[in-house]
């Protein structure tokens, strides 16, 4: 005779916040003790940076400057190409929201967020204009308006399209037209501040990707001639300071061209962060190539596969995967690395900040609060590389698959 | 059709022929001067002690290892330096490993369509549609859209097989397939090969399964230090065997 037993079900989890807060911060007398000293220290520092913050901070240099540190010293008379593009990039985030969704929704909303603030910001309408807070404005309705017409968008190729023409309307539209009337060109010194720290930053990162993973695979190539290569400039560029790297590429390269060829300096500034971090790269790559099991390889050979579709896709696929937190850590210490750019006579934003304090005798003691502006910009925009990243890596299946 | 029972009179058609192969790994000879034949149709099992180079041989067929002197023809194709010649051959020798060595970051149904797809070329509704049917030969339509980690050692195993199959090969190699694998898994592939072997493929599978070889297989070859020993039908083989060394290892292996 079988009997079978009932099934036993599991206790249920500890209902509430209460019995959370019981089981994970005051289990223990000890562990009472700590969340109270952890408590009340965070509370007094988190009062007086609020109160630092809000009352006894001087904002007025950073509240004066904010057209330098956004743009630097690009003309007032050009900024509506700014203003356009931004409604540009607005646009695309609502597209990209209704593509893809999830991630691109919160970043869309982010951006809508943040200028839509902007717009509203408390400060006198001298610092920042009416014309420019409706240009503001307009951002978080494009973004709705993106979100609305993304529905008929039937491929995300042609988003992905759109993103990378917008790059393209950047840099027509930021360096003008030589000879028209209705789009003068405005000289690359004369770019400044944020702008030209994502300028550097987002063709370093875009541009380094793929250099990198080609230099790694070259590296491990069987071909004497490209491995050698490939090693001898990956060792060459990591043994160097990125400064000097900077100043070969703005002040070695010139001498090197003929008279007629002469290079942007902003150009020359992007390559050279190009170079710096494919190197690092390279090797972020290489450690996940060699992370695959040999059985990876052997299996796709045998199917008939040739050696460019295994590495395609076999190798490359499980090793960026696994790599993407290495990556992403390039990523931000290279868009920090930007602020290196005013060695070579370039006015990113961190250069800014120190000329704005300058500019006034009354605003040299205020160093505090323009660094900390800086840095909480900084902040707010690598948070966002780190947040995409593990946001990627979930969608991806890293470490599940 | 490979998946219809075999009709037309049997062949000696050699498909493989080694002749007398040698290799070496640094210093030590893992090959030396091995002879075989494998006719279309048949199925071989090579047996044998561990290190007896049994797998190396199988693997030196494909090119996953390189042989060092003597001749190797596979489908009248000789096996040399040429790049060309040794992706021609893979195309038409499917191989199943003891690891299985499915690609984690696809499905079941992406792994077996991956190869038909990139390098027979086909569209990709094809692809799908014969990796789906594979996947019902095999016996495990429902995990199509499983990742490998999803699934269990015997299933993964199956799709290791459909994905060797998916692109169409004359000769099938395994090269341990169940020893990774817990007993009852060890049926449900056994199975597929059994299957397989009726339906005519040319298979040489390297195994320590005595059952499967005494019922599928046309021929059982006895492999030691690098050389064969003794090859002969199955019901001769565990009868009567010849030489010392067979008599040694079927009482060892037999015991259990």
């Amino acid at each position: 005779m079988t009997t079978t037993t009932p099934p036993v079900l599991r206790p249920p989890s500890p209902p509430g916040p209460i019995r959370w807060l019981k089981k994970n911060l005051f289990s223990s007398w000890y562990n009472a003790l700590l969340t109270i000293a952890a408590t009340v220290f965070l509370f007094f520092l988190l009062r007086g940076l609020l109160r630092w913050v809000l009352f006894q901070a001087n904002w007025e240099p950073v509240a004066n400057s904010l057209k330098l540190f956004a743009v630097g010293q690009y003309p007032l008379a050009e900024l509506w190409r700014i203003g356009v593009m931004l409604l540009v990039v607005s646009f695309l985030f609502g597209l990209s929201w209704r593509v893809w969704g999830g991630t691109m929704g919160t970043f869309a909303l982010a951006v809508a967020a943040g200028l839509g603030l902007l717009a509203l910001l408390p400060i006198g309408l001298d610092k920042l204009p009416l014309t420019a807070r409706l240009w503001l404005l307009a951002n978080p309705l494009l973004t709705g308006g993106g979100f609305l017409v993304g529905r008929f968008i039937r491929r995300p190729r042609w988003v992905l399209l759109g993103w990378g023409l917008s790059f393209v309307l950047l840099i027509v539209l930021l360096s003008g037209i030589p000879g028209a009337s209705w789009l003068p060109r405005v000289e690359s010194s004369l770019w400044g501040g944020l702008l030209l720290t994502f300028l550097l930053a987002i063709v370093g990162i875009v541009a380094s990707f793929p250099f990198g993973v080609l230099l790694a695979l070259g590296r491990r190539s069987s071909l004497p001639v490209l491995k050698v290569f490939c090693a001898l400039f990956i060792e060459l560029v990591r043994g160097v300071l990125l400064v000097t790297i900077l100043f070969m590429f703005s002040i070695v390269l010139p001498l090197f061209l003929p008279e007629q060829v002469r290079i942007d300096r902003v150009v020359r500034a992007m390559l050279a962060m190009t170079v710096f971090a494919s190197a690092y790269m390279a090797e972020n790559v290489r450690g996940g190539l060699q992370a695959i099991p040999r059985g990876q390889v052997e299996a796709a050979k045998a199917l008939g596969l040739s050696g460019f579709h295994v590495t395609l896709l076999i190798v490359l696929p499980q090793a960026l995967r696994m790599v993407i937190p290495t990556i992403v850590g390039q990523f931000i210490a290279l868009f920090m690395d930007t602020t290196l750019a005013y060695i070579v006579g370039l006015t990113e934003l961190l250069t800014i900040g120190r000329a704005v304090l300058q500019s006034r005798k009354e605003w040299l003691l205020l160093d505090m609060e323009v660094f900390v502006f800086i840095a909480a910009l900084f902040w707010v925009f690598t948070y966002a590389m780190s947040y995409a990243s593990r946001r990627l890596e979930k969608a991806l299946g890293v470490g599940q698959r | 059709m490979v998946d219809t029972p075999n009709t037309e009179p049997l062949e000696a058609e050699a498909m493989i022929v080694c002749r007398d192969v040698h290799k070496w790994f640094d210093d030590f000879h893992v090959l030396r001067g091995v002879s075989l034949t494998v006719n279309r149709r048949e199925v071989v099992v090579v047996c044998g002690p561990s290190g007896s180079g049994k797998s190396t041989l199988i693997r030196t067929i494909n090119r996953l290892e390189e042989h060092q002197r003597g001749q190797i023809i596979v489908d009248g194709i000789e096996l040399t330096h040429d790049i060309r010649n040794i992706e021609a051959i893979r195309r038409e020798v499917g191989m199943v490993f003891q690891q299985f060595n499915l690609f984690p970051h696809l499905t079941a149904l992406q792994n077996i369509a991956l190869a038909p797809l990139w390098a027979r070329k086909w569209p990709k509704a094809r692809a799908e549609e014969v990796a789906t049917q594979l996947l019902e030969r095999v016996g495990i339509p429902e995990q199509a859209h499983k990742y490998p980690g999803q699934l269990s050692g015997g299933q993964q195993q199956r799709v290791a097989i459909a994905r060797a199959l998916a692109m169409q090969p004359k000769i099938m190699l395994f090269d341990e397939p169940t020893s990774a694998l817990d007993p009852e898994m060890i049926k449900e592939v056994l199975d597929v090969m059994r299957e397989l072997a009726l339906s005519g493929m040319t298979m040489i599978v390297v195994t320590h399964e005595m059952g499967f070889a005494r019922e599928a297989a046309d021929r059982i070859v006895f492999f030691a230090e690098g050389n064969i020993v003794e090859e002969n039908t199955p019901a001769e083989f565990f009868a009567h065997p010849c030489e010392e060394r067979t008599k040694l290892f079927l009482s060892q292996i037999l015991m259990h």
